[in-house]
């Protein structure tokens, strides 16, 4: 059982291919591994039937010597990706009892390459949260304790905390998360794996519940990078139902991880060098650079001018989008209706019943900046200002190849902590966001332990469109790092 | 700019949320304490900025106009709350 | 400014001028929606034009129809406006049963077409232009049915994502016939071009219609928008109606409230639109699903040498190749269709006398048939076929009447009818003087009395003489002969 679960994406890919193990097998593991780590949380909805049917398809075509590039690989679904036929929540009770009638175009695409579907899982409400407390369905927990800090329970991170908190419990061999201020990079960081969100445009929106549609991407959270690279490439596409989707082809995204960076130019941003931020992540920083300088890669010093403004800057745009993407949810054709005596009693109640508080705030905060008198003042601003942090990427990267920053300000947080003010959540994003807004892609690459024995990650982004650079560099960096510590929780270790 | 109760009033309207005396005065705060966040943008200069339109670097993709979907009403139906005679029902709305 | 003074409404306290700004909604001819695949076509069974796009569910995205593009930029090339080739599709939010997704997709700052003119065709054959602020390409809600049930409204979405086109006019037309007339001429350009069927009762075309009144030159009053009107008379009744109602107001020392009104046919008066009182606060923004519109001068070239001949432009070809005046050539250009017959039937014939043919007989006749010219008993070889009759003499103008009305009931043509029905007209010299020798006999007193200076009686004996021959005779001929007969 632990062998099967042992297995990373890609040796499970490879074991499947030699015929050493079979989908049913791997898929009756995980089966299992879900029931084992219930306590963390981490499924909204499990579908262990469908799980089997579709591992036993992948069987036969096996069999024949056929199959995709996930086939029979059993992997979790975030329950922002509508499912067909499958509930699907975006963890709030809006959408109580909604039954997509159609399959997204990422979720269709993995399916398409021989993907097993282990369940939903759960994430922060709508996506927005970096610390997964605020779905409906109750708060994920983090298989990862504090070393010598009795039994806490810590946060896996957010918004893709259920994706995180699987993979990194071994709940699922991998799983999809989307990422619009870090939701995909912060939580890997938390969890001790890897999270990549990719250029926008490289995945399709299409079918997955909109929070801030300018930002959405969605990626893989794997437990390397090489399983990064596999599963991206089922995800990524062109979609002629998406108009933001880009119309360029996949390149071979494991093909790119030849190990060899000797020469390329890897820039640190000064300014992500904050004000109080903990030494420990500032010291995994200067390794990281190191560990890139002993591979044979430069490092060069530059400087992203307006990082600080980077935050501020979404948390105006994410809310006026979502804003105006959460007014469908209105209870007339699907999900949470609460009468009313009139229709906008009606939408009154529904709404108020129906979202939690941190979404009633982003829309609030949207619904104001939007406001006649204050577009100009807010949105309009944040849209200027997110084209100077563009502009800061675009200089940068005629000096380097990919940038070097931590993931995060700091370790797992326990369940509870930062709770008391929502400005303490948001900075939590606050080396993830500038990325997010300048649309380049991202990876987390876990490095090293905090003093509490936590992990920590380290980001590197690229170009756009050039993952490729992403992945080979996190994969060097993996390498040199040898992060091998392992949860508390891990599922099938006992 | 400093956010009143009227004024979260007037926003949870606009909203369509249904919003309490209590859980009004909460968010004046919250609302205040994220707003005064936001405003260190006041800061950077941005004349001459164009605002950023799209990250994508494409233009706008356009279809051919050919039918090519709809006609299942019953999965743009299945969901709904309330619905009757093909119709989604709701409330009565008087004009 | 005759005609400016003629628009000028009397109230008690003295004259009034009524300033009008319309926006029309004209949709858009297309098989498929703005943004999704589903079908536009009218009266369908309720949401089964209806795609997950369309109904909003969750992740469901737009992609733009490349057919509405061409037809917005067409109709924008027909109304003589700038085609904007960079623009913008915004969100505009507010919470409505049949709005699906909370928010219309609509252009705000940056429409795909900016400022243009209308030339309007008045009653008395002047013209006027209107100006255009700018026509933007949006969705179209759904619709709420309100009457089936006590407690509840029922929605479909068939509507919901259908293209229109929203032309906004300036507020340069100063009364209900101008308004009538900017209409009327906005329906028919965008037939010509077939970017809008124009279909009034079906809602392809409907107005909202922006009214205010104010002091001869004097700054604009404060406006209320009657919401929807899909009738051209109905919309001049509301003008009217809405104009008095803020006349009196002011006069009586009120003010007048800036709202949206609904004009209610059956009382003939403007009502408040309650369910549109909440203030409206649409918090528009750039669409992120969308990204800019931008095309090249070249398609706009393009679109440009594809053009039909317009209204106007068929109208001053009338007016200076068939010599017709401005009032029948107005009437004669406000459909293709009608242009087209019309010009087949003059082809080669006395153009005034094809147009006075069509415009009184013809359009009198399938008027009161409730008939559509398509569907006329009488083609354009038929009536042609007419008029040469009455220009080789063959029939008297007053006899083609007679013939017209034969061809209209039982679509014969007129060659059959005159022959069958011996209906040729009698021009031999012999023959006429045999009826005016035999009048003349049995008339001897009358012949007298002329002939001693009653000269009067001439229109008798002429009247004597033609109903002999049945109306056959030619008049000209028995007024001539006539003539010398009873000079003796
Ligand atoms: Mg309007
Ligand atoms: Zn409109």
């Amino acid at each position: 059982m632990s062998e099967l679960l042992n297995l990373s994406l890609t040796e499970a890919r490879d074991a499947l291919k030699a015929k050493k193990i079979t989908s049913v097998e791997l898929t009756e593991a995980y089966i299992g591994a879900m029931e084992e780590g219930k306590g963390l949380n981490a499924f909204i909805t499990e579908t262990p039937e469908k799980a089997r049917e579709m591992a036993k398809a992948s069987d036969a075509k096996l069999a024949k010597g056929e199959g995709g590039a996930m086939e029979g690989l059993p992997i979790g679904m975030k329950d922002l990706f509508c499912t067909k036929g499958v509930l699907t929540t975006a963890a709030s009770h809006i959408l109580d009892g909604f039954k997509p009638e159609y399959e997204s175009t990422v979720s269709q695409n993995l399916w398409d390459a021989g993907a097993v579907m282990l369940g939903k899982l759960n994430l922060d409400e709508f996506a927005m949260g970096s610390a997964n407390i605020t779905s409906y369905y109750g708060n994920v927990e983090n298989p990862w304790r504090r070393s010598g800090g009795g039994n806490q329970k810590l946060v896996p991170g957010g918004s893709s905390g259920g994706s995180a908190a699987a993979v990194s419990g071994r709940l699922a061999i991998a799983a999809t998360g989307t990422d619009t201020g870090g939701s995909i990079r912060q939580p890997a960081s938390f969890c001790g794996i890897v999270g990549m969100k990719p250029t926008y445009g490289r995945c399709s929106r299409w079918g997955i519940v909109a929070f801030a549609s300018s930002l959405d991407q969605a990626g893989p959270i794997t437990r390397n990078v090489q399983d990064a690279a596999l599963m991206l490439g089922a995800m990524a596409g062109h979609d002629p139902k998406d108009s933001t989707s880009a119309n360029l082809a996949v390149p071979d995204f494991e093909a790119a991880l030849t190990g060899d960076v000797r020469g390329m130019k890897i820039g640190i941003p000064k300014e992500y060098r904050m004000d109080g931020m903990p030494e420990e992540i500032d010291a995994l920083w200067k390794r990281g650079a190191e560990m890139l300088k002993d591979a044979g890669a430069e490092i060069v010093d530059i400087s992203l001018p307006h990082t600080k403004y980077a935050l501020p800057t979404y948390y105006i745009i994410a809310p006026a989008e979502a804003s105006s993407n959460l007014a469908r949810y209105d209870g007339v054709r699907y999900g949470l209706r609460e009468e009313g005596g009139s229709l906008i009693e009606m939408y009154e109640n529904t709404r108020a019943a129906g979202f939690g508080d941190e979404v009633k705030r982003r829309v609030l905060i949207g619904t104001y900046v939007l406001s006649a008198g204050y577009y100009d003042a807010y949105y309009l601003k944040a849209q200027k200002v997110r084209a100077l942090l563009k502009k800061d990427f675009d200089d940068a990267y005629g000096q380097v190849d990919a940038i070097l920053t931590p993931t995060a300000p700091s370790a797992a947080f326990a369940i509870g902590e930062n709770q008391d003010d929502p400005i303490k959540m948001y900075l939590n994003d606050v080396f993830t966001v500038p990325a997010s807004l300048a649309g380049i892609p991202g990876i987390s690459v876990p490095v090293g332990l905090s003093e509490d024995g936590l992990p920590l990650g380290l980001q590197l982004l690229g170009k756009p469109f050039d993952e490729e650079t992403v992945l080979k560099v996190g994969h060097v960096l993996e390498q040199a790092a040898g992060f091998d510590a392992k949860p508390a929780f891990l599922a099938g270790s006992k | 700019m400093s956010l009143d109760k009227a004024t979260v009033a007037r926003i949870a309207h606009l909203a369509r949320i249904r919003t309490d005396d209590a859980q009004l005065d909460a968010l004046v705060g919250d609302l205040n304490n994220i707003l005064g966040f936001v405003e260190q943008l006041n800061e950077v200069n941005t004349d001459n900025v164009e605002p950023l339109a799209s990250v994508t670097g494409h233009g706008l993709p356009m279809r051919k106009d050919e039918v090519t979907d709809g006609a299942y009403p019953e999965r743009v139906l299945a969901n709904a709350p309330e619905r009757a005679h093909g119709y989604y029902a709701v409330p009565k709305v008087v004009e | 400014m005759s005609e400016a003074k003629s628009n000028l409404i009397q109230g008690a306290t003295g004259d009034w001028e009524i300033v009008i700004g319309l926006e029309v909604h004209a949709q858009v001819i297309s098989k498929s929606k703005l943004f999704s695949g589903a079908a536009t076509a009218f009266g369908a069974e309720p949401n089964t034009q209806v795609s997950l796009v369309d109904s909003a569910m969750p992740g469901m995205l737009p992609v733009i129809n490349e057919e509405c593009v061409r037809q917005a930029v067409r109709t924008g090339l027909g109304l003589k406006a700038k085609i904007n080739r960079f623009s913008v599709f915004d969100r505009k939010n507010y919470f409505y049963a049949d709005l699906p997704q909370g928010y219309q997709i609509s252009q705000y700052k940056q429409p795909i077409v900016g400022e243009g003119e209308i030339e309007i065709d008045l009653p008395d054959g002047s013209t006027k232009k209107v100006g255009i602020e700018r026509l933007h390409l949006e969705q179209d809600a759904g619709k709420s049915i309100h009457d089936q049930s006590p407690s509840q409204s029922f929605i479909d979405l068939n509507r919901s994502g259908v293209a229109l086109m929203e032309i906004v006019s300036r507020p340069d037309i100063r009364s209900a016939a101008e308004a009538a007339a900017y209409v009327k001429k906005l329906r028919s350009i965008l037939r010509y071009l077939g970017s809008c069927d124009g279909n009034m009762q079906e809602g392809s075309m409907r107005a909202d219609v922006n009214v205010s009144v104010r002091r001869p030159g004097e700054e604009f009053g404060t406006r209320c928008e009657i919401k929807n009107m899909n009738s051209i008379r109905f919309m001049q009744q509301a003008i009217e109606y809405e104009a008095r109602r803020q006349i009196e107001i002011i006069e009586d020392g009120g003010a007048i409230d800036q709202e949206t009104r609904l004009y209610d046919p059956n009382r003939g008066e403007t009502r408040s639109m309650r369910s549109k009182e909440e203030a409206h606060d649409y918090r528009y923004f750039p669409d992120p699903d969308l990204l800019p519109l931008e095309f090249s001068e070249e398609f706009v070239e393009e679109e440009k040498a594809r053009l039909p001949e317009l209204p106007d432009a068929k109208k001053a070809r009338f007016m200076s190749d068939w010599g017709l005046s401005a009032y029948d050539a107005a009437i004669l250009v406000e459909e293709q269709e009608t242009a087209a017959f019309y010009e087949k039937v003059a082809e080669g014939r006395d153009p005034k006398l094809a147009a006075n043919w069509m415009i009184t007989e013809l359009f009198g006749n399938l008027n009161k048939a409730g008939l559509d010219l398509s569907e006329s008993p009488v083609d354009e070889a038929k009536l042609g076929g007419l008029i040469d009759l009455i220009a080789d003499n063959t029939i008297s103008g007053r006899i083609a009447k007679d013939v017209f009305a034969e061809m209209f009931e039982s679509g014969k043509d007129a060659a059959t009818i005159v022959e069958e029905k011996g209906l040729r007209q009698v021009t031999d010299t012999g023959a006429i003087e045999e009826l005016i020798d035999s009048v003349m006999a049995s008339q001897a007193e009358k012949v007298a009395e002329y002939r001693s200076g009653k000269d009067k009686l001439f229109g008798f004996f002429v009247g004597q003489v033609m109903k002999q021959s049945q109306g056959k005779a030619n008049p000209a001929m028995v007024n001539e002969l006539l003539k010398k007969k009873l000079a003796g």
